[in-house]
C-alpha cells in the first residue's frame, strides 16, 4: 500500500463514501428497546422490513456527518457573494433563541392561551415588517419566497374576481426571477414578457403598451436583478393602477431598501419578504426559508387565514375573514424562521437596519468600483445592493463566466450568481451584503484581478479549475441523461 | 451594531474609491420624492443580553410547551438524539444555500442524494424528491402533477379524512386553475374512505384520488385496495401522511400500489417548533421523474473520474422552464431534510423499526386505558399511535384536562360537525406509562 496521496484521502481532504456505504449489520446509533406489539396491526397492514436503511453507531454517524460539512463553502466560512441572496451574516445567538424549549417545544395545536408568548412575537415581527415595508398588514404563512408570491397572486386573483373583473394576464420584466412567472402560472395567468432599456430598468411607455383591461398585475423586482433602482416605479405602478391592476413586489433585493424607501409608498400593492435573505435567518444550504406576504389596505381582506387578532386582552387565531385566499400552508408557517427573524430585527433595532442597508450598498458599489475597468459592468453607474459583471472583457481568451466562477472557488471564495439575469450575457451578479469588511472584499478584488490576469496568460489553468476541491467538475449533462437519483440496496450507486 | 463589521475609516475609504462624498449620495438614483421621509419606527436595537432578555420572556408565555400534552393531528413530539441538532448547527450546513457550485457544496448535495434514497426507501417508491415546504403543499403539489400527467382527467377525488388543512391548501393552490374539480369523498363507520362512495366516482375523469394514511383520524386505510379499484379506471392514487413514524411500522405506500406518496417529515428528527418548519417528503414511481416538482440530486461524475453530486434534470424547474415549470419551488427545507437524513441514519433499520412498535404499543395501552372508564373508540379500524374517542362531552372532558395541567388532544368536531362528541389523541415514545395513566386519569 502506498501512502497518503493527494486525491482526497489525507489531511484536510478526507475522503467519505455514502452513509450507506458505511452500513455494519446490527449496527444502531441509538438504543431503543424492542417491546412486545405484535398482533396490534393486522398482518397484511404490516411493514416487513425498512430495506436498505443504514445501519451504522452514532460515532460513525457523527463523524460522517460532520466530514460532509467540511466540503461545503458557506457563509459562515467564506465570503459568499451569491447575487440576490443576501447571504449575509447568520447570527448564533438567532439558533439560540429558536431552540428555546419554550419556542421549540410548543405544539402548533395549542390552545391560543397556552401559547402568547408566540403569538406576540409572531403579531409584533408583522408590525415591524410593515413598518420596514410601508405596508398596510402582513401575513406570514408562505414558508418561502415562491409561496409568498403565490400567495401574493392568488390574492390579485381573488380581488379582481370579488370585482367582478376577473383577469388573465401579467406583465413580467425579462429581468426577473423565474419563480415570477412561474407562481404566475400556477395562479392560472398567462405571461407576457416585459423587456427593460438597456439599464434593464422598465419604462413607462412599455408599461402603457403592455398595459390593458386584461392585465391583473406587474411583478417587478425594486431594485432590479441588475442591482438598479426602478426609477419609474411610481409612475409605472400609476398607468398599472390607472387600468385596474395592481402592482406585485418581489421582496428579494429589499435588503437594500431598509429605512431608505418603503415600497408600499411607491406604488406596491402586495409584496413577499424573504427572511433567509433581509432579515439573517440561515439559508440552509436551500431552505427552510420564509416568505411573509404584505399588502397595502386593497388588499388586506384576502390574507391567508388563519390571522391573529387580539381579542378580550389576550392574542388569537381567527379564519373569521370570509374573502381570504385560505392557507397556503399547514399551521402557521415556518415558525422558527420568526423567531431567528425577530430577534435579528431586535438586535438592530430601526437604525441598525438602516446601517445594514447602507453597509450592503456601500460594500456592493466599492466591488463594483474596483472591477469595472477589469471585467465589464453591464449597467454603468452606481448600483444598489448587487452589481452585475460580465465576461466581455475576456473576450479572446476562451474564458468565460463559468470559468471565472470554478477559479474562484479555488481561491476560497463561494462563486457570484452566474448567468442571471437572463438579459445580461456572461453575468456574474455580485452580492457582498453588510456583513463583510473591507479587508475580506480587498481579497475578493485581489482574487477576481489575479483570474483576469491568468485569462490572459495560463488560460488552461482556469480551464482546469476547480482543483482545490474534493472534486473537480462535474458533468452536469451527462448526470442528467442517465439520471441516478437514489441509492439502492441491491445495485450500489457505484464509485 | 455588532453584526456590522465596517469601521468609519473602512467607510471613508471605500467612499472616496467609489466617488461620492456621503454614505446618502449611494442612493441619489432613487428619486427625492420616493425616499422614506422619516426614520424607521422600530425601536434601538438591543444586546445580545437584552434581546435573550426579551425572547425569554416571549418563551416563558408558552406554557403549552411544557404541559404535558397529547396533541397531534399533524404535528408530533418525538425524542430527537443531541446528535441531530449538533449537526444542524454547523454553519457549514446552515449557512450555505442552494448548492448552484457543486465543486464546493459536496457536503450538502451528499447529504439530499442519501436523504432522497432514504425518503424513497420509506416510501416504498422509485423516486424522491429534495423536499417540499410541508406535507400540505406536498399534496397540493402532488395533485398537480397527476393533472399535468392525465391531461384529459380533472377530477380530484379527495378524502375527507385527509388532514382538513391539507384540503384547505390544495383548495388555495387550485384556485385559478381551469379543469380542476375536487369531489370530496366520506368516510364509513370504521373510520376509513368509504370504498363504495369511491367507487361510484371513479371514472375516466377522474385525474387520482388522494387519501391520508394514517389519516387524520390516526386510521390507517386499506391503500392496496384503494389502488386496485384505483388503477383499474386509469386513476392514481396518492397518498399523504402526516404522522412519517407510521411508515417504519405499516406496509408502504408505494408497496400498496400508490403512485405518488407524500409525507410530512416533521416526526422525523425535527422539534414540533409551533408548526414550522418542517419538510414535505415527496415520493413517486420511475416513469414519472420527468414531471417531479422541485430540485433533485443526482449523482455524477468529475473530470477524473470521481463521484460527486449535482442539481439534476433542471429543465423541469421554475429558473429554467419559468411559468412552464413543473412548480414555483425553488428554495425548499433543506437544513430540515438534512435533519431527517440524520435522524433515519441513527435509528437505521432496526432502532425505527423498534421505536414505530414502542409508539404503537403505547398508543394501543392508553385507548385501551382510556376507554376503560367512559370513553369510547370512536372508529375500530387498525390506528398507529393517534386514535379517536367518544366521550359524553367532548369538551368539557377537555376542560377538565387543562384543569389539571394536562393537554389531553384536540376536539374533532372543530373540523367535522359529525364527529363533535370525539376527541383525537396522539402518544409517542415521549409518553412514559405515569403520563398514560394522568391521561386516563383526567379524561375520567
Amino acid at each position: 500500500m502506498s501512502g497518503p496521496s493527494r486525491d482526497k484521502q489525507a489531511g484536510l481532504l478526507l475522503d467519505e463514501p455514502l452513509i450507506f456505504e458505511r452500513n455494519r449489520p446490527g449496527q444502531m446509533g441509538v438504543d431503543v428497546a424492542e417491546v412486545e406489539a405484535d398482533g396490534l396491526l393486522p398482518a397484511e397492514l404490516e411493514r416487513a422490513e425498512l430495506e436498505g436503511m443504514p445501519e451504522v453507531s452514532e460515532p460513525e454517524v457523527v463523524r460522517h456527518f460532520l466530514r460532509l460539512s467540511q466540503w461545503n463553502l458557506s457563509a459562515a466560512t467564506t465570503f459568499y457573494p451569491l447575487g440576490s441572496c443576501t447571504m449575509k451574516y447568520n447570527p448564533i445567538a438567532n439558533e439560540a433563541a429558536a431552540r428555546m424549549p419554550g419556542f421549540a417545544g410548543l405544539h402548533p395545536m395549542t390552545p391560543d392561551g397556552l401559547a402568547q408568548g408566540a403569538l406576540e412575537l409572531m403579531a409584533e415581527l408583522q408590525d415591524m415588517l410593515a413598518e420596514i415595508s410601508g405596508m398596510d398588514a402582513v401575513s406570514l404563512q408562505p414558508a418561502a419566497g415562491a409561496q409568498g408570491e403565490l400567495a401574493g397572486m392568488k390574492m390579485i386573483r381573488a380581488y379582481h374576481e370579488d370585482r367582478g373583473d376577473p383577469r388573465r394576464r401579467v406583465l413580467i420584466p425579462a429581468s426577473a426571477h423565474g419563480t415570477n412567472p412561474a407562481s404566475a402560472a400556477l395562479c392560472g395567468y398567462e405571461v407576457a414578457q416585459l423587456d427593460g432599456n438597456a439599464q434593464g430598468v422598465v419604462e413607462p411607455d412599455a408599461v402603457r403598451r403592455a398595459m390593458s383591461s386584461e392585465v391583473a398585475a406587474l411583478m417587478i423586482t425594486n431594485p432590479n436583478t441588475l442591482g438598479i433602482f426602478e426609477r419609474e416605479i411610481a409612475q409605472v405602478a400609476e398607468i398599472v393602477h390607472q387600468q385596474g391592476g395592481l402592482v406585485y413586489l418581489d421582496g428579494a433585493n429589499l435588503n437594500a431598501l431598509m429605512g431608505v424607501a418603503k415600497p408600499g409608498h411607491i406604488g406596491a400593492d402586495v409584496l413577499h419578504f424573504n427572511l433567509h435573505k433581509t432579515f439573517s435567518t440561515p439559508h440552509g444550504g436551500g431552505g427552510p426559508g420564509a416568505g411573509p406576504v404584505g399588502v397595502r389596505q386593497v388588499l388586506a381582506d384576502y390574507l391567508p387565514n388563519p390571522r391573529i387578532v387580539r381579542r378580550d386582552d389576550a392574542w388569537a387565531w381567527s379564519s373569521d375573514a370570509p374573502k381570504s385566499i385560505g392557507r397556503v400552508r399547514s399551521f402557521f408557517g415556518n415558525f422558527g424562521m420568526f423567531v431567528r427573524a425577530y430577534a435579528f430585527i431586535k438586535a438592530l433595532g430601526g437604525d441598525g437596519l438602516t446601517r445594514a442597508t447602507q453597509m450592503a450598498v456601500l460594500n456592493a458599489n466599492y466591488v463594483r468600483a474596483r472591477l469595472q475597468d477589469t471585467y465589464h459592468l453591464a449597467v454603468p453607474g452606481l448600483c444598489m445592493h448587487e452589481c452585475v459583471l460580465t465576461d466581455r472583457n475576456l473576450e479572446g481568451t476562451g474564458i468565460k463566466t463559468l470559468d471565472v466562477a470554478k477559479r474562484l472557488l479555488d481561491y476560497g471564495f463561494y462563486a457570484p450568481t452566474i448567468y442571471f439575469p437572463l438579459v445580461v450575457s456572461g453575468a456574474l451578479m455580485i452580492e457582498p451584503t453588510e456583513s463583510e469588511s473591507l479587508e475580506t472584499l480587498d481579497e475578493f478584488i485581489a482574487a477576481m484581478e489575479a483570474i483576469a490576469v491568468e485569462a490572459a496568460e495560463d488560460p488552461d489553468a482556469i480551464h482546469a479549475a476547480p482543483v482545490r476541491t474534493p472534486v473537480g467538475r462535474l458533468d452536469e449533462a451527462k448526470a442528467a441523461r442517465k439520471p441516478v437519483l437514489r441509492w439502492r440496496a441491491d445495485d450500489s450507486a457505484g464509485g | 451594531m455588532r453584526y456590522l463589521p465596517q469601521t468609519e475609516q473602512s467607510v471613508r475609504h471605500m467612499l472616496g474609491v467609489v466617488g461620492v462624498e456621503r454614505i446618502e449620495d449611494l442612493f441619489r438614483d432613487i428619486p427625492e420624492a420616493l425616499r422614506a421621509t422619516a426614520a424607521l419606527d422600530l425601536p434601538t436595537g438591543l444586546s445580545e443580553l437584552d434581546a435573550v432578555r426579551r425572547l425569554t420572556e416571549l418563551a416563558d408565555r408558552n406554557s403549552g410547551a411544557t404541559a404535558l400534552s397529547f396533541l397531534g393531528a399533524g404535528a408530533y413530539s418525538h425524542f430527537v438524539p443531541a446528535a441531530v441538532d449538533n449537526i444542524l448547527q454547523r454553519a457549514e450546513f446552515y449557512s450555505a444555500y442552494t448548492p448552484y457550485q457543486p465543486e464546493v457544496s459536496q457536503g450538502t448535495l451528499q447529504a439530499i442524494f442519501e436523504f432522497q434514497s432514504m425518503v424513497a426507501m420509506l416510501l416504498g417508491l422509485d423516486v424522491a424528491n429534495a423536499s417540499m415546504y410541508d406535507g400540505a403543499s406536498a399534496v397540493a403539489e402532488a395533485a398537480l402533477m397527476a393533472l399535468r400527467m392525465q391531461r384529459k382527467r380533472e377530477r380530484l377525488l379527495v378524502a375527507r379524512s385527509l388532514h382538513p388543512q391539507y384540503r384547505e391548501v390544495l383548495a388555495t393552490y387550485l384556485q385559478g386553475i381551469a379543469d380542476a374539480e375536487v369531489v370530496e369523498i366520506g368516510f364509513g363507520a370504521d373510520g376509513r374512505l368509504d370504498r363504495a362512495a369511491l367507487a361510484a366516482e371513479l371514472d375516466d375523469n377522474a385525474a387520482a384520488v388522494i387519501v391520508g394514511t394514517p389519516n387524520f383520524f390516526g386510521v390507517i386505510e386499506d391503500v392496496a385496495a384503494i389502488s386496485e379499484v384505483a388503477a383499474q379506471q386509469g386513476v392514481l392514487t396518492i397518498t399523504a401522511t402526516s404522522e412519517a413514524m407510521s411508515l417504519a411500522a405499516v406496509r408502504s405506500p408505494g408497496d400498496c400500489g400508490a403512485d405518488i406518496a407524500v409525507a410530512e417529515g416533521q416526526s422525523l428528527g425535527v422539534p414540533v417548533s409551533y408548526g414550522g418548519p418542517g419538510v414535505g417528503l415527496f415520493a413517486a414511481r420511475d416513469r414519472y421523474v420527468r414531471s417531479l416538482p422541485g430540485r433533485l440530486v443526482g449523482q455524477a461524475v468529475d473530470s477524473d473520474g470521481r463521484r460527486g453530486f449535482v442539481l439534476t434534470l433542471a429543465t423541469r424547474e421554475q429558473h429554467i422552464r419559468r411559468e412552464r415549470a413543473t412548480s414555483n419551488i425553488c428554495t425548499n427545507q433543506g437544513l430540515i431534510a438534512l435533519a431527517v437524513t440524520v435522524y433515519l441514519s441513527l435509528f437505521g433499520k432496526q432502532g425505527l423499526r423498534r421505536l414505530a412498535r414502542q409508539n404503537l404499543a403505547l398508543a394501543h395501552r392508553a385507548r385501551d386505558l382510556v376507554c376503560a372508564g367512559s370513553w369510547q373508540p370512536r372508529f375500530d379500524a387498525p390506528f398507529f399511535n393517534e386514535f379517536a374517542i367518544r366521550g359524553p362531552d367532548a369538551r368539557a372532558a377537555l376542560r377538565r384536562a387543562a384543569d389539571s395541567g394536562v393537554v389531553a388532544g384536540v376536539e374533532l368536531g372543530r373540523w367535522y360537525p359529525e364527529l363533535d362528541d370525539s376527541l383525537l389523541v396522539a402518544v409517542t415514545e415521549v409518553h412514559a406509562d405515569a403520563d398514560i395513566e394522568t391521561l386516563a386519569e383526567v379524561l375520567r
